[in-house]
Order: structure tokens, then sequence, then C-alpha cells
């Protein structure tokens, strides 16, 4: 059903453009943008998505005066981009497949709504051909590239056999099956050592072999092969380059039909976990002015090869040496846009939608400039400490940052819903400086600023890679996080010296709240209560020191001398506590849990108990408690519903053993004993929805 | 003159020694703190006056004439928390183990009589093997004159016991008559009898721990209020409690600075309430974002968890709040949340606190556990205090408000001053299905019609329009302006004055 709101275009104030944070433009952008003010032949757009990437398209949208049509599943009836869209309309139950995969509805929803055009955001139905077939035979555009760009590079072989006759670099090496060692060490020779020996079956690693020289090559074939054949019964080996310290470039094209094509720079998508990315950035602190441009034209020359008309990616791997090879071409905008946009001060979802529309790109390569240094991290209602399950449930609290150089884009709201249903992304949250260093402070300032309460999301893993001294350095490759993270995310490290920074913003806090306590009314006249301004204050966990800290006017002074200045306006009850502590800007989330305070600041979260010291003196005879013993327990490691239990008590187990299955994410999971043992009590029954931690079986 | 001061200075020394280093020594090896470590903690720095420090024991039964300190077992006096006059008594359990002697209990009786004069509270300090048995039926007569005090003292002045070590036997009745008990985690216990008579008469086996610790009473037997994880912890919460409380009934409940606005509106609210009515949704949110600065002091928090109270602040005025909990038993009112709203809405309206009401809740819990409980008559209870209380009264519907529970929880009925339903309010006598199982009885083959009488059901009655038409809701308010529509009725009921018919006093269901 569409249902027809107001026509919000015209009431709201104009909507900011995307990129406008970011400071110095080149004035030829500005001029471009200020010589294209052809009308744009659509009056309402249709956005075929859902979450921050529809949100962020209707943005531009309002901007350019085009009024905006969201689709929306059940589950997002109450969605932001339902809330941000001029109408919406109703395509289906929940399941994607049920709702935003279905082309029909979408074409009905336009058809009903007289949306002149659709703008497929990412994923979806994004690169769908038969979507964008539907769309033109019902005369409404896709906004997007040419399907037949789209089909040729969705294929990879056939990707990679135009890009090879366009002249983009390939990955050297011999596909076809070799022979004997003799034959490997010549092809290996003309590869260019090191290589690769991989089976054609392969996977997994096995019968993977690198060798940097003739020897290795012929005793990496021998092995390669026979173990091809012992694990795949396939014993054929081909020689690939081996790509050391391997980075993700990609470059972002930009083409119109009227066979126009330029590039706008790269981004640099290294951080990756698991194939995923979770930090990009433009430009990268590796390429240099030759290799952009290189890796530039090779990229024009690719999508001119295949007529490509609107925004597109071609992606790269590059090695220590600045050598790129082509890996594939992404034909729609892709999540890390934002970066490209603020360093290059072009809104690129206008100009999809105005090639889209047949404008001619007003601008050529040498108007395009890089300015300054934008970075985005991609928070996720996920949990870095649980292998980063995904989190669902509602916002309870919901905050985003805010301030100079910075872009939020969001598709959830305070008191929103992450939904089982898809991606679990918050927002992306993009931060932009003059330089490198400084797009990397704002960005970890901006996160520290981040509330985010009611379910987990992944800020401290963000926090620990941004401020990764080797992440600082731009000493990047795609195995980044399976090296730095070795046997997964444990909490981010504290250094001494923002401990210490910490222990004067928890004094201070604590002291806050001492005096409005002692703010109270009826207090014996005469005798009211002062304040303690000494403290001792001791973290659980951290170095496990106590800091004895004495508050003075605007400043800490700690037992052995230091003075740390430290000045802010928190008040008693609000989340964020900013302020100016030893010289640097802080924001440090804080809690109170009785009589405890819970900080959190650079991914780290400490429980700080701030007591005067005479007190702290007592709590000191206090016993340290162990946590009770949770090893004999089967705990749920995420909410879900129990859906089947396969023990029953008294039953011996084996360990990888199935004890019982959960449903959560529409996914099952099958818990397994961990070792051998007796089942005692089941303290779950089938159909329990159950929550993190919750025990489901104890063993004998 | 030299001579007495330096006898002072010596009997003072011998007073604060307590048990003595060795017995001090033992007391902090079982983690738990001295009987003046721990006033030093509960009250203002430099605070405490202490009394009856040179006070002996008079027996001389069984060698005891030998035995004396001085101070006899309990440290007595009167303090300040925040500035504002509590009285204390401190059992020491490094002398004679805390046991309870004819001078002991004068101590506290002492200052117990000192609090009801100057209004202001007692807290107790709970650390005692019990009766001094040397003395016999004296020590019984102390017990039963601090009995006859803290009933006396009964919602005149707020009465707070600690039990920091063991209580048990007769000894339990004292805290057990007070307003609130807080616990200490795995050392502290309270019981009538301990494991070895139980052992013996029962045959049942059981730990201190299992028959009488701080999780058995705060979450099996609802005896206690609250559970610290260790003195510190516990004597410093009790600070933060105190500062809800009036110091006596004669006063109006304290108020403190706050720079939160009673303006504020909090948009995620208008999403709490989900879509479907039989989704449960956590009530805790809306308290904490009602309050002043989020704080929000629960009590019997793992009691009866399906109905929440405690205390908070608007516009820095104590409120206490009781809201069902829809995320445990969806709600319901049964025999264990009934009690524990009862009382603490009686303590409430004992002390001029105004009562803030947020309701959620389906009805009464079936079941012949509930009815052979006697679930009517501990309903009753909720109803019966609700229905006395005089203090300002405001309610606020935000889903499910069915049947004799809407009756109950605080209603226009039961002399509430102001009633607010949020737009998914449903009040009626029974929810759609069971009401269209009844009514339409003879559709109830065709699950078509079913349907269609269900929403038409819905329609009618699912809605706080019904009420509203009826004026027993004032107004149906957004959600998100619940704070500032909850601070302007409170604020136009400080002056409300509403008085009981006089009477002895009333005869509530026990």
């Amino acid at each position: 059903m569409a249902s027809k709101k107001p026509a919000k275009a015209k009431s709201r104030p104009a909507a900011k453009p995307a990129a406008k944070a970011t400071a110095g433009r080149r004035a030829a952008t500005a001029a471009a943008t200020a010589a294209s003010p052809a009308p744009i032949p659509f009056t309402k757009i249709l956005v075929a998505n859902r979450g921050e990437i529809a949100c962020r398209v209707m943005r531009t949208c309002r901007r350019l005066g085009i009024r905006t049509v969201a689709v929306h599943s059940d589950a997002d009836a109450d969605a932001l981009h339902v809330r941000e869209a001029d109408e919406a309309v109703r395509i289906g139950p929940a399941p994607s497949a049920e709702s935003y995969l279905r082309a029909e509805a979408i074409v009905e929803a336009c058809r009903k709504t007289g949306a002149q055009a659709v703008h497929p955001g990412y994923g979806f139905l994004s690169e769908n051909a038969a979507f964008a077939a539907a769309l033109d035979a019902a005369g409404i555009v896709f906004i997007g590239p040419t399907m037949s760009a789209v089909a040729a590079m969705g294929d990879k072989i056939e990707s990679k056999k135009l890009a090879q006759k366009a002249g983009v670099n390939m990955v050297p090496g011999h596909l076809a099956a070799i022979a004997d060692a003799e034959e490997a060490v010549t092809i290996a020779r003309k590869v260019g050592y090191p290589v690769m020996i991989k089976a054609s079956a392969g996977g997994g690693g096995k019968g993977m072999r690198i060798a940097h020289d003739d020897a290795e090559t012929r005793d990496g074939f021998r092995s390669a092969t026979s173990e091809a054949r012992s694990s795949f019964g396939d014993e054929r080996v081909f020689i690939e380059k081996f790509i050391e310290q391997p980075r993700h470039i990609e470059i972002q094209v930009l083409g119109d039909a009227h066979g126009n094509v330029i590039h706008l720079g790269e981004r640099e998508c290294s951080i990756q976990r698991r194939h995923q990315k979770v930090i990009e950035e433009a430009p990268s602190p590796f390429l240099d002015a030759k290799t952009r441009a290189a890796m530039g034209a090779q990229a024009v020359a690719l999508a001119k090869a295949v007529d490509y008309r609107s925004a597109g990616t071609v992606e790269f791997i590059v090695d220590s040496k600045r050598n790129f090879y082509f890996l594939e071409m992404n034909t729609r905008l892709q999540v890390e846009h934002p970066v490209t946009e603020m360093v290059t001060g072009l809104d690129l979802v206008e100009w999809m939608i105005r090639v889209a529309a047949g404008e001619r790109l007003p601008f050529a390569q040498k108007d395009i400039a890089l300015t300054g240094w934008a970075v985005e991290a991609r928070v996720y209602a996920e949990d870095p400490f649980r292998n980063f399950l995904p989190s669902i449930g509602r916002l309870t609290r919901y905050q985003p940052p805010a301030g100079p150089g910075l872009r939020v884009d969001t598709g959830v709201f305070d008191g929103g819903e992450i939904s089982m249903y898809y991606d679990p992304m918050i927002a992306k949250l993009v931060a932009s400086g003059a330089t490198r260093a400084e797009a990397c402070d704002r960005l970890a300032a901006a996160l520290d600023a981040y509330v985010v309460r009611g379910l987990n999301h992944n800020i401290s893993f963000l926090q620990a890679l941004i401020r990764h001294e080797r992440f600082r350095a731009g000493r990047l490759t795609t195995g980044f996080i399976a090296e730095e993270f070795k046997g997964g995310f444990r909490g981010a490290e504290l250094p001494l010296s923002l401990e210490r920074r910490l222990a004067a913003v928890a004094a201070l806090v604590r002291h806050r709240i001492h005096k409005r306590e002692a703010a109270v009314t009826g207090q014996l006249a005469g005798h009211e209560r002062t304040v303690p301004s000494r403290f001792v204050v001791a973290f659980d966990g951290g170095s496990g020191m106590a800091h004895e800290v004495e508050l003075g006017d605007a400043r800490a002074v700690f037992a052995d001398g230091a003075v740390l200045a430290l000045e802010s306006d928190w008040r008693v009850g609000e989340i964020l506590f900013r302020g100016e502590v030893d010289g640097h800007t802080l924001h440090v989330q804080v809690e109170t849990d009785g009589a405890t305070l819970l900080l959190l600041h650079a991914g780290v979260s400490l429980k700080a108990s701030v007591l005067t010291p005479r007190v702290a003196e007592l709590a000191r005879l206090m016993p340290v408690k162990r946590p009770p013993d949770m090893s004999r327990f089967l705990l749920s490691p995420m909410p879900g519903l129990l859906k089947a239990i396969a023990v029953k008590p008294g039953q011996d187990v084996k360990a990888g053993e199935e004890l019982c299955v959960i449903e959560a994410m529409k996914m099952e999971n099958i818990l397994r004993a961990e070792r051998d043992g007796t089942i005692g009590k089941l303290h779950a029954a089938v159909g329990d929805s159950l929550a993190v931690d919750q025990k489901i079986v104890e063993f004998g | 003159m030299q001579d007495i001061l330096d006898q002072l200075a010596g009997k003072r020394a011998a007073a604060r020694a307590g048990g003595g280093p060795r017995r001090v020594e033992a007391q902090h090896a079982k983690g738990k703190l001295t009987a003046r470590e721990r006033l030093e903690i509960l009250l203002d720095e430099g605070s405490f006056e202490e009394w009856d420090m040179f006070v002996e024991h008079r027996s001389s039964e069984f060698g005891m004439a030998e035995q004396k300190t001085p101070g006899d077992g309990v440290v007595t006096g009167w303090g300040t928390i925040n500035g504002r006059l509590v009285f204390v008594f401190s059992q020491d359990f490094t002398v004679f183990g805390g046991s309870l002697s004819e001078a002991h209990a004068e101590k506290i009786c002492k200052i117990m009589d000192h609090a009801m004069k100057v209004g202001a509270p007692v807290i107790g300090l709970n650390d005692s093997g019990g009766a001094r048995i040397q003395e016999g039926v004296a020590s019984l007569g102390g017990y039963a004159e601090v009995f006859q005090r803290n009933v006396v003292a009964s919602g005149v002045i707020p009465q707070i016991s600690l039990i920091m070590g063991p209580c048990a036997g007769g000894a339990v009745y004292s805290p057990a008559m007070t307003d609130f008990i807080f616990m200490v985690k795995d050392s502290s216990y309270m019981f009538v009898t301990g494991p070895d008579v139980v052992k013996t008469v029962t045959h049942e086996t059981v730990t201190h721990e299992e028959l009488g610790g701080a999780l058995t009473h705060t979450s099996k037997s609802g005896v206690a209020d609250l559970a610290f994880e260790n003195d510190v912890a516990a004597l410093l919460q009790t600070r933060r409690f105190v500062d809800f409380l009036p110091s006596s009934n004669r006063q109006a409940p304290p108020t403190r600075r706050t720079e939160d606005s009673p303006d504020r509106i909090e948009p995620a609210l208008d999403t709490l309430v989900p879509a479907n009515p039989n989704k449960p949704y956590d009530m805790k949110e809306l308290i904490a974002k009602v309050v002043d600065d989020r704080d929000f002091f629960e009590v019997a928090s793992d009691f009866a968890r399906n109905i929440i109270v405690g205390f908070g602040r608007i516009e820095g005025a104590t409120v206490g709040i009781v809201a069902n909990q829809p995320m445990v038993l969806a709600g319901c009112l049964d025999i264990d949340s009934s009690k524990k709203a009862a009382r603490f809405v009686r303590f409430c309206d004992c002390f001029n606190i105004p009562l803030v009401t947020f309701v959620d809740v389906p009805g009464f819990l079936p079941g012949t556990a509930q009815e052979f409980g006697g679930i009517i008559k501990h309903g009753a209870k909720l109803l019966f205090a609700y229905a006395e209380a005089t203090v300002p009264k405001v309610t606020v519907i935000t889903r499910k408000a069915y049947g004799g529970a809407y009756d109950v929880m605080a209603s226009k009925h039961l002399r509430g001053d102001v009633n607010y339903a949020w737009p998914s309010a449903e009040i009626a006598v029974m929810g759609p299905k069971g009401a269209v199982e009844i009514i339409f009885r003879g559709d109830l083959g065709d699950p078509r019609k079913v349907e269609e009488r269900t929403e038409e059901y819905r329609r009618r009655f699912a809605n706080p329009f019904v009420a509203a038409s009826r004026g027993y809701i004032d107004d149906v308010i957004m959600p998100s302006a619940t704070r500032p529509r909850l601070a302007r009725s409170l604020a136009m009921l400080r002056g409300k004055k509403l008085e009981n018919p006089w009477k002895k006093h009333a005869n509530i269901p026990l």
C-alpha cells in the first residue's frame, strides 16, 4: 500500500551536501557543480534499498529537490529510511527474498507512486540484470551502469579476459596444468619469484606452496602435487605470482553516457576481517602519484571497454613493491564511497543520478584532486569478544557523534531496532582531516563519543584498530587483522598514560557526584557536608595500580607529584564526559553502577572504584571474590531460541558430540561438547528463548 | 585533672580496641570490617558522635564479672549522611561475639528513643551471635525492648537494617520489623533456627548460606531487599539510599538540585512498546529515562521480578516508583509481587513520598499454587495499600491494564490523582482473545469469524479511549513526553491534602 505523506521536501531546510565537512575543495569541483544546474528530469526517485544507504541516497535527492519513495518490508515499517522518505510502499514480509529482492514488487511500487527512476543502493538488486530489464520495460530509469557492463563484470572469467584485453595488469601466472618440476621452474622464472604453487582443485590452503627460488619450486611442485593427489584426487597444480604483503586498493570510476570516464582516485580497504571490509580510507597511505595515475588509467580503460556509465569500482591487489593487479570490478555504488566523496568533494549519488538522466560529466580528469584524508569505520551490531557474533535488538540509547570533519551515514535511530533479517550494520562513521593522522584522531574521538546501548557492537574493536601503532604507521595488508589479533579480539589495550588521565576523570566525576549528594535538603544547619577532594582510584583491569588523586583548581595532583590539567563541564547524569585532560580533549562515556563507575574510552571499558583514602584502605580488607566456575555449564553464546536438545541427564557425551541447537539470526547453531563428560542437569527446555550466557546444560 | 584526662583517654582506647587485635584480625580474615570501621564508611567523615562508650554489662554469672569490655559489644550514637542526621548502632562481633546483653539492648533503645524524639532514621548494623546466654532472660527482655521500639517507630522514622554477619533466632525479628533489610553476600545470614536444628528436626541438610544467606533472602524468601558484594559496597549504597528518604513522617522527602530538565523529551520511548502485544519490553528503560539523571534505586530487585519498586527523583524530589515488568511472567500480579509492592506502597505513604505507577499488567497469575497460596488475600494487600494511600498518586498505563489488576494498579477509582495512558494502552476486562472466546462462544468453530470478532473487539476495547471517555484516564500522552507530564503533575500535586477518617489503624488483610 502506498502511503502518501505531505511534501516534506519543501518544508525541510536544504539538506547539507553529503561531503560538506571536508575543508578545502578544489575550485574546479565547485565550478563543475555550479556549472551544471541542469534541471534533472526526475522529480521522484524510488530507492530500492534499506538502512543507511537508502537514507544516504534520499539525502542527496532531497538536496536536489527530488521527491523520494521508500520501499520496505514488514520488519522495516518503522525504519529510518521509511521515516525519511516522502512516500513509503510496503513490498512484502521481512525476509529479503520476499521483499527487497522482489523486482516485480518494486517495479509495481514505481508504477503506483509515479517514480521515474530507481536507485538500487548496493547489494539486493543493484547488480541484477532482470531487475534492470524489468524497469526498462516499464519505462523507468535504473540509476546505475548498463546491464551489459554489469553482466560483463559479473562473470569472473569474462571480466578477467576483458580486463586483460583492456591492458589491465593481471596477476602473472600460468593457469594450465604443469607437467613436471622442470617445467614448473621455467614457468616460475618467467612469472618471477616468489611464486605460489596451487592445486587446481585446491581449497583451504591444502596443496599450496610458496617458492622463492628454483630449489623451492622443485620441492614445492612435488609436495603440492602429492598433497593435491591425496587431498583432492587430482594432482594438477598451477603457478601464480605470490603477492607479498598484499593490499586491497580500489579505484573509483565515474562515466557518463557520452563516452566520458574519469577516476576519482583510490580507496584503501586492506583492513578486512574474513573478506569483510572494516576500515577504509582515501587516499591510500601507500600509493604514490605515479602508481595512482597508472591504476587510474587502467581502471578508466576497463570502464571504457564496457561502456561504463555510472559510478563503479575497479579493485586491485597491490604488492609491497607497488605492483598492482586486477581483482574485479564492482558495478555499483560501494559501501565505502563516502571516503572518496570527502576527499574529492563530489557527491557520487548526485552524479549517478545526473548521468543516468543523460547528463554529461562537466569535469575532466585534470579537474579532480584529492584534498586531505578520510577514514571510514563500519560500526556493526556484532560482538567482537564473541567472534563477531551478530547482535540484534533494540537500541535503547543511540547517540551518534557530531563535529567538524565527521560524517555519520546511519540507518537507525534512538529507540530503533536492529533486526535479525538484514545486515547488522549500525552506521558508517567517516572522519576527514588535512592529514591522515588528523582524520584518524578525529575518528578515534568520534568513536569515543559514539553512544550505543541495548546491543553489542564492535566499537571497541574499531578503536583497537584505529589506535593500533601499525595502523597509524600505514603498514597495512589484507592480513592485518589476522596477524595483529591472533586468536581473536580480547579487548583494546590501555597505555598507562591514558589510564592516569582516566583516573583523573574518574576522580572528577566522583567529586561532582559527591557535590550533588551534598546539595540535598534537610542537613543539620551549620553542620553541612564538606565534600572530599582526595580520592584513590582503582580500576578493575588495567595496570592494577591504585591512583591517589587530589583534585585542585582545574587540575589533578597525583601522589607522585604529577600534575594533570583537568577541566570539564560534565554534569551528573550525563553519559558523555567531554573534557580537557592533560592537554588532550577526552571523550569518555560514564555510567554508574551503584558505588562503582564504568568508564568507556579508547575501546576499553573500565570499572572504577573511586574512594576516599580511608575508605580505600578499608576496601583493601575486603575479600577478592572469584566469579563462580561456569566451566561445568554449557552457556548460550548468543540470544536465540532453543530449537532442540540432543542429550538427556545422565548421558555420557564425547567431545564434539552435539548438545543442542540454538536458532539465532535465522541460523541454526549447533553447540557441541568441548570435552568428554556426563550430562548432569538441563537448565532450559526446547522452545525457551535464551539470553547470552544463560545456562543450558550442566555437566555432572 | 590530668589524671582524669589520662583515665578518659585510657578508657576510650580500651573501648576502641573492641575485642582486641586478635579478634579484629579474625573479623578481617572473615572479610568483615569492625563495628567502628563500618561506621566510618557509613557516616560523613568525622561526623560520628559515640554515646555510651563506657557502658558495661552487669552480669556476674559464669565468671562474667571478670570479663568486661567498655561498650559491651555495640557501638551506638549519631552522625550524618550527606549532612542529614541519622542514629546508628553497630554490633561489635569482636566483643562477646556481638551478643546482646541487657546493657547492649539499653544502648540500642537509647538511640532509638532519641531518633523518635528528633525525627531521624535509625540504621542498625547487625553482626551478632545472638542472645548473651549468660544473662538469661535479661537478654531476652532486651530483645523485646528493641522490638517494641521498632514497632512504635514504624511509620514514624525510617528504619534500615544491614545484616553484616550472623543474625539468628529471636535476633531476626528486629530487622524483620524495620523498613528495609540489606545483606552482605557470603558473610551474613539470617534464620530463625540454624542448620543443626533443621537437621535434627526435619532431617534436611542445608548450609548456612543456603538456609539464610543473602541470595536466599533476596531471591527466594523476599525477607531481605538487597544483597551487596561486601561491607564497603553495602555501606556506600546505604548512604545513597538514605538520600532518598525523609527523616521522619513529619517531614517532606528531601530534594536535591538537578540540571536534568523536567521538560526532557525521550524520543526512544515512542518505540518502547513493541507492535506485537505479546512481545515483552524492559520497563526499566522507561524508568531510567523518566527519573532525574538516570538515577533509580531499585529495591527487592531479585525477588518477584514481575514488579519493579524503587526510588527515583523528579525535579529533585523523591518519588516511589512501582511498575509491572513485562519481561518477567508478562508482568502478571502474583502473591510475591503483590506483597512486595504493597509493602513498598505503604512505606511511601507513611513517609509522604509520592507514588508513580507504570502499568502493563495482563491480570493475576492463574493456577493452584496461587490460589492455594492465598492470592486472594495477598493480592488484596496491594489493592488495600493503594486505596489507603493519601500521598500524590500519578499513574501511567503503557500497555495492558486488564481486569481486576487494572483496578489494583493505582487506578482512578482508588483515588489516583492523575491517570495517564500511552496510545498503546489497552484498558479492558481482558485481552481480545479471551474476551472473544466468552462473548462469542457460538462462533468458536469458525476461525474466520473468530478473527473478525477479535478484530472488532480490538478496535472497540484494546485502546485507551473507552477509559478516557469515562474520565478514568485524564489524558492520553505521547510516551516521549512522559517525564514532562509526570513532572507537571507532581508539581501540581505538591499541595495535596487528603486524610483517611480517624481510626486506631486499618485492618489490612495480612
